[in-house]
């Protein structure tokens, strides 16, 4: 217990000193998972639209199988893009193991199916209801997607929160791909892993409080976006 | 400029007329919703399509829009598929759809899917929220508007671009009569401007109201087609008069 507290004391006192080490962990930890959110977002969003909008054969073991990888275990995903990268896979030659934009990568295969997935059913619950209108206007393929996507536009938000929450919390895909170099690619999740292994518990407390921090603003802003939301349009 | 030619004359022809059905059919299943109807509107006269609940008022409306398409039969407006005309009719729905925006930008929307130049549409919504009324409005959010303020402005969104033809389905069936007095007004309005009306209601005293021109449906099947004069005097058909008597028809 004297531990604990202990160490709880040194972490406030590192987090409130603002620490160059902790924050330079930090300040890496966002710029990697924004990144791969942005990444994420760019390609889900238009993918969920599509596929909620979109009839082929095939399309239900597709959204089945979307809707699988939302769960998709990190150390697989980092294994993977492992591979992928690994001097002998066939990205290889790009050199790109072990640098900030592996990480970015690993993040972003994470958090595409969630986003998708979320902006799928987004998409789809509003088509539902819009249907008749845009029909009747005479409203385009493409139109309809940019309606519908633009006036989802919050619960939308909401989805991409929720893909950051995944990414800037996850620790297996970060801590193999970008192998937890010091000053390089040692983010909040790794650095909590490995300095609690080498019982430095002052310093992982202190960023485990950052990350708890960031996650619970990241729901209060997700939650208060969808009350204000429905407050305005109802 | 008005064109006087088309003062008083309600056999002009806008553009869009005649609709023309030639023996159209709408299965769901095994059941005929619409079955056999056949008739031709030529002028621009208001039309109501009057019938009990389940009639099939709201799938031969959707027929003619060219957002269902017929089992049997044909559709044409003026000589062309349904579809392929569709951006120069309006559609009023019972319950519109209300975009999550502003009142103001529901209707710029239609004009934008319409392909009208940025510059030009401020002008139009502006006029368009005069038409209706709803320039004190035009800021608030359209899902939180009245019932009746959410018809009226499915009814300004449909009377953009100046449409041959206005569509309406049940348009007051969820409104209380200040409201329902407020859209048979812009109905009228509307109308007037040389737009066609083609409306249907279950309501016998709306259809009183409205009506110059009565189409009586009833399981599917078109059973009247004439003047409202001369169908309030005296209906042919037996459930027709049934209906209009205030009887409970099967």
């Amino acid at each position: 217990m004297n531990d604990f507290s202990n160490a709880l004391s040194t972490a406030f006192a590192l987090v409130t000193s603002l620490d160059p080490d902790l924050f330079e962990i930090v300040g890496l930890s966002l710029e990697i998972s924004l990144s791969a959110v942005v990444v994420a977002a760019v390609i889900g969003l238009p993918a969920g639209a599509a596929l909620a909008l979109s009839r082929f054969p095939g399309r239900r073991p597709l959204i089945i199988v979307l809707n699988a990888l939302m769960g998709l275990p990190p150390v697989v995903v980092g294994l993977i893009i492992y591979l992928l990268l690994s001097r002998s896979g066939p990205l290889g030659s790009y050199g790109l193991l072990f640098t900030p934009t592996a990480m970015v990568i690993a993040q972003s295969v994470l958090v595409t199916p969630i986003i998708a997935a979320l902006a799928r059913q987004t998409v789809a619950d509003l088509h539902e209801e819009y249907d008749e209108h845009l029909r009747a206007i005479g409203s385009g393929p493409l139109q309809r997607m940019a309606t519908l996507l633009w006036d989802g536009r919050f619960r939308l938000l909401t989805a991409i929160l929720a893909g950051f929450g995944r990414a800037i919390a996850e620790v297996g895909a970060v801590l193999i791909v970008g192998g937890n170099i010091l000053h390089s690619t040692r983010v909040m999740t790794t650095t909590i892993a490995l300095e609690t292994s080498k019982g430095n518990l002052a310093l992982a407390l202190g960023l485990g409080l950052i990350l708890v921090t960031l996650a619970v603003s990241v729901n209060a802003a997700a939650m208060l976006l969808g009350e204000t939301a429905h407050r305005r349009y109802g | 400029m008005v064109d006087l030619a088309m003062d008083g004359d309600t056999t002009d022809s806008n553009g869009l007329l005649p609709l023309a059905l030639e023996a159209v059919s709408y299965r769901a299943g095994d059941r005929a919703l619409i079955d056999q109807v056949s008739f031709r509107l030529e002028d621009s006269r208001r039309t109501v399509i009057l019938g009990p609940n389940g009639a099939g008022k709201s799938v031969l409306l959707r027929l003619c829009h060219g957002m269902l398409a017929p089992s049997d039969g044909t559709i044409s407006w003026g000589g062309s598929a349904p579809a392929a005309t569709i951006k120069r009719r309006g559609l009023v729905l019972q319950r519109p759809v209300m975009l999550r925006r502003s009142v103001a930008a529901n209707i710029e929307h239609v004009l934008k899917i319409q392909g009208v130049a940025r510059d030009l549409r401020r002008g139009l919504v502006n006029a368009a929220l005069d038409q209706a009324g709803l320039e004190p409005l035009a800021q608030r959010q359209a899902r939180t508007l009245s019932g009746g303020e959410q018809q009226r402005l499915a009814i300004a969104r449909a009377w953009l671009l100046e449409p041959a033809v206005v569509l309406l389905d049940e348009p007051t069936a969820n409104l209380d009569p200040g409201a329902t007095r407020a859209v048979e007004e812009l109905i009228i309005r509307l109308g007037a401007t040389g737009a066609k009306i083609l409306m249907t209601t279950h309501d016998i005293a709306q259809a009183r109201r409205l009506a110059e021109e009565v189409m009586f449906l009833h399981h599917g099947r078109l059973l009247e087609h004439r003047p409202a004069v001369e169908f309030f005097a005296g209906p042919r058909d037996p459930d027709a008069a049934d209906f209009i008597a205030g009887h409970l028809i099967r």
